[in-house]
């Protein structure tokens, strides 16, 4: 199962090479692209990548080029099944809407989480968000 | 190494990867390295609705830092054999695995 004196692969991701791969980051965002590249970091190098940005039943797509993501910002990686893909039930949206409704989304969830900081607060409580991640 | 060679002994079982940020996925553990990253196949999702970017993915790797917990069928442990292990490795502590080679 060793592969070379560097790092052992055993979970390697040699399989995945040049396959198309839904990347979720920490920061919450997916991107969809060609793995090229990758090291014992799980550092990766992604070709012709799209983010989707996915709200409520829609989702939509801004092209990105090629990306090299440094590994520890990597939550997962999934194998995208082509035909799952085509029936998939979301509804493609233009970006300039999908973008529209992120921001609605992303307004909503501070405003929830304005009005629970605020309980937590007069109940003694105080919550760091630095600490968390966003995903 | 001790909790590597632990999961080598479950590879093929169903097992479900909780993530910190508390996606929870169960498929087959297909294989798994050093840094406790995982491989699994034919996942399924638990709790679909709130993940809908997968539902097209089948086969995913984890990176090891960003699993909170991992839930394995309790008939695939063999408990006495794992705390005996974990006995030895208090006792006799290896000398850290280097992973970095000087040439």
């Amino acid at each position: 199962m060793d592969s070379g004196p560097y790092f052992t692969t055993s979970s390697g991701l040699i399989d995945s090479i040049d396959k198309k791969l839904l990347i979720v980051l920490r920061d919450g965002r997916k991107l969809i692209g060609t793995l090229r590249s990758f090291d014992q970091f799980a550092n990766l190098v992604l070709q012709d990548t799209i983010e989707r940005i996915y709200v409520g039943n829609c989702y939509g797509d801004i092209p990105r080029g090629i990306f090299l993501i440094r590994g520890e910002n990597v939550v997962l990686l999934g194998e995208v099944d082509e035909m799952k893909e085509e029936r998939i039930g979301l509804r493609q949206l233009p970006v300039e809407d999908i973008l529209i409704a992120q921001r609605e989304e992303i307004e909503l969830k501070q405003k929830l989480e304005k009005v629970r900081s605020k309980a937590l607060h007069e109940r003694g409580f105080c919550i760091d968000n630095s600490a968390n991640d966003l995903y | 190494m001790l909790f590597y060679s632990f999961f080598k002994t479950l590879v093929d079982q169903r097992v479900t990867v909780e993530l910190k940020n508390d996606l929870a996925v169960t498929g087959v553990l297909k294989s798994v390295d050093q840094y406790l990253n995982i491989k699994l196949d034919d996942i399924t999702v638990i709790d679909q609705d709130r993940y809908p970017h997968m539902i097209a993915v089948k086969n995913c790797f984890i990176r090891g830092s960003v699993v909170r917990y991992v839930q394995l069928p309790s008939q695939a442990v063999d408990t006495a054999l794992l705390q005996d292990a974990a006995r030895r490795e208090a006792q006799t502590p290896n000398p850290q695995q280097a992973n970095v080679r000087v040439k």
